[in-house]
């Protein structure tokens, strides 16, 4: 039920009030991702008391701080084991995850591997600029072969993390990504991961003016945020095109990125599995008690 | 479903109250009683049995067992599981604890209490894993970057093992700071005799939640409740408090506030003071024969069990021997370790490491006497002869 019109109720209701102003830079795309999960939120309606976020270290990672809810600010690629601690303590939390590139794909990979792997509860939304931001430029997994980063200044040459690809993989539930510069689907999007029992992913491409989009020619703000209507394929045409499309076609698309919902399925997450154990355990102990009575 | 401590549950679970137990589990045992609802665990030895014993125990209490991927998402999941409410712990050994320490300084920094037991072995590195040592006693209290306050017990006996996990509960929940059972592979993997404590004989300490009006209230600063007292109360996650925490330099409201010299000086002395200002009510030390005493071991942990045999070949031989034991060795007791410098010729300290407690103990003695340091390394105990050869040099 969404009671709020405006962006401006948005804010006031979602925003913590002493925090700003952002540390973010003009044409930065980490606001944009952060106001399509107001609306998700507002759409689901679900008490503020109730849902904690957590995030690692970069700029994505400071979001939380701007959001009035319980935030875990914690160290670098870290949020999301830590989060998994927060969801084992207390079950009736959403728990929502904000990460970024370097943070998620690159230091942090290994939990993300494994928290995907256990099916862990919690909606992990990460944003990808394709650099690490906050420290000025350097190469991020996810950079495009032949990117200029501070750290690749002759161009990029390791093949970039197709961070959705690996959540399929690991059988996460919901795997999603989307840019920043189309509104409306990452909202249902955002909204259908949060829902979701089990691990979901929502991936954001997301521009970098300041490190990344400056460095790699990418022209002002507008051009840049162009880029990612231009590089960017819904996943349904991309298959098509693949599959039926003429040479001359494939060639066009084939280097673009696919958007769209990649996997949405059921399977029972960890803290569900772990419930029917502690069940199974306590009726086996009921039982024996029976028995021996 | 939410864990709730149930003493009997508890009890049943463990069985008899006398028990022929391993150190390990004891550490396992102290935990589940003190009511730790919440482990994240990575096997390494000494400590795997730690773990195991929890996975077996804890999902009949009521608590929550996770096998992290590795040692950082071990601690980072008890840290997260306490802010979330739950009284959390997690076991590892020397190499363990060295990836533990960037976020062991995060639950410094972002006052979160919880327990790390340390079955210590030896380094640098992969060391001796299935060996006893004490690697870790300098690590625990300056492994991670910046300034803190350590709290760090070590037990001597299995039944310490269980008193002290329970102890470090205690402790952590009193000053939100992380407390550590510096536990090793000989006591971790010696079989004794304990018994249960009954539950009108524990006293458990819990975190003081925080209640006051919402508009009120201040994450980061002194208590709101308690008087005089440097610990913040604690915000769970899901109150409704709201709360921001984060590693970085903060002020009092949790807002970020990393370029600003005096909030970073308000923060650090603050989280460093609730400990030290206590300094004197913690100690815990045993003192042996002490009183008449011209020599004296200074010994901790699995040391001090030859350095007592040591001691009473030497008090049969005439020889006035008498032994201090460091049950929590961090915060130091330097006034302790000073007045017996002043009262004893000599101080002998035996080590299962080249010297790390040793140096406290200098600190301490103002060469007021002089201080040996007694290593022993290579993952065997000191001899009580090897100990006794060190009184002869007198």
């Amino acid at each position: 039920m969404v009671e709020i019109k405006t962006a401006e109720e948005l804010n006031k209701k979602f925003l913590r009030e002493g925090m700003w102003p952002t540390i973010f830079c003009n044409g930065c795309g980490h606001g944009v991702v952060l106001e399509y999960t107001f609306w998700a939120l507002e759409e689901i309606g679900w008490d503020m008391d109730k849902v904690v976020f957590a995030s690692g270290i970069g700029c994505s990672s400071r979001l939380p701080g701007y959001i009035n809810a319980d935030g875990l600010h914690t160290t670098h690629g870290r949020a999301i084991a830590f989060a998994t601690g927060i969801k084992a303590a207390d079950p009736d939390l959403n728990v929502i995850i904000f990460t970024g590139d370097g943070d998620c794909a690159g230091i942090g990979g290994n939990h993300f591997i494994h928290a995907a792997r256990r099916n862990i509860d919690m909606t992990v939304i990460m944003i990808n600029n394709f650099i690490y931001g906050m420290t000025g430029g350097q190469l991020a997994p996810t950079a495009p072969l032949g990117s200029i980063a501070t750290t690749a200044p002759y161009g990029n040459v390791e093949h970039p993390f197709d961070i959705c690809n690996l959540a399929c993989a690991l059988g996460a539930n919901y795997v999603a990504r989307w840019t920043v510069t189309h509104p409306y689907q990452p909202i249902k999007s955002i909204k259908e991961g949060l829902q979701k029992k089990g691990f979901s992913l929502l991936e954001f491409l997301a521009p970098c003016p300041t490190a990344y989009g400056r460095r790699n020619k990418l022209g002002d703000i507008k051009k840049h945020w162009a880029w990612y209507d231009n590089n960017t394929i819904l996943k349904e045409d991309y298959e098509k095109i693949m599959k039926y499309g003429t040479e001359k076609e494939k060639e066009q698309v084939k280097d673009k990125i696919p958007l769209g919902v990649f996997q949405d399925i059921q399977k029972p997450g960890f803290f569900e599995l772990y419930d029917d154990l502690v069940k199974r355990l306590k009726e086996k102990e009921t039982k024996k008690g029976e028995s021996k009575k | 479903m939410k864990y709730i401590r149930d003493p009997k549950r508890i009890r049943e679970v463990l069985g008899k109250k006398v028990q022929f137990l391993l150190g390990d589990m004891a550490c396992v045992y102290g935990g589940l009683l003190a009511g730790c609802s919440f482990f994240g665990g990575y096997p390494i030895t000494p400590a795997s049995e730690v773990a195991e014993g929890m996975a077996r125990m804890l999902p009949r209490v009521g608590g929550t067992y996770i096998q992290m991927e590795d040692e950082i998402g071990s601690i980072a999941a008890v840290i997260g599981a306490a802010w979330g409410g739950s009284k959390s712990m997690t076991a590892t050994s020397g190499p363990g604890f060295s990836l533990m320490m960037e976020n062991y300084g995060y639950a410094v920094m972002t006052e979160t209490p919880c327990v790390i037991v340390n079955v210590q072995r030896t380094g640098p590195s992969t060391g001796q894993p299935t060996l006893g040592a004490q690697g870790d006693m300098m690590q625990v209290r300056w492994g991670t970057h910046g300034d803190l306050e350590a709290l760090a017990l070590a037990p001597s006996t299995v039944q310490e093992c269980l008193d002290f996990t329970i102890e470090a509960f205690n402790l952590s929940e009193k000053y939100r700071n992380p407390a550590c059972v510096m536990t090793d592979g000989e006591i971790g993997h010696l079989r004794e005799r304990i018994i249960i404590p009954d539950e009108k004989d524990m006293n458990l300490i819990e975190r003081v939640p925080a209640t006051i009006d919402k508009n009120k209230y201040i994450p980061f600063t002194n208590s709101q409740t308690i008087k005089d007292c440097k610990v913040p109360d604690f915000p769970t996650f899901g109150t409704g408090y709201r709360t921001y925490v984060t590693g970085l330099t903060h002020n009092e409201k949790g807002f970020p506030a990393t370029d600003k010299q005096p909030d970073h000086e308000k923060l650090v002395k603050r989280i460093t003071e609730k400990i030290c200002d206590d300094a004197d009510k913690l100690v815990m030390i045993e003192k042996l024969n002490l009183d008449n005493a011209d020599i004296a071991f200074v010994t901790y942990g699995a040391t001090a069990r030859p350095a007592e045999s040591a001691m009473e070949m030497a008090r049969n031989n005439g020889i006035k021997v008498g032994l201090l034991r460091l049950k929590l060795v961090w915060p130091f007791p330097e006034k302790e370790l000073a007045k017996l410098a002043k009262n004893v010729d000599k101080i002998i300290v035996p080590e299962m490491n080249l010297g790390q407690i040793v140096h406290p103990v200098i600190e301490a003695a103002k060469g007021n006497c002089e201080v040996v340091c007694a290593p022993k390394i290579g993952g065997e105990m000191h001899n009580p002869d090897e100990l006794y050869k060190y009184l002869e040099g007198k």
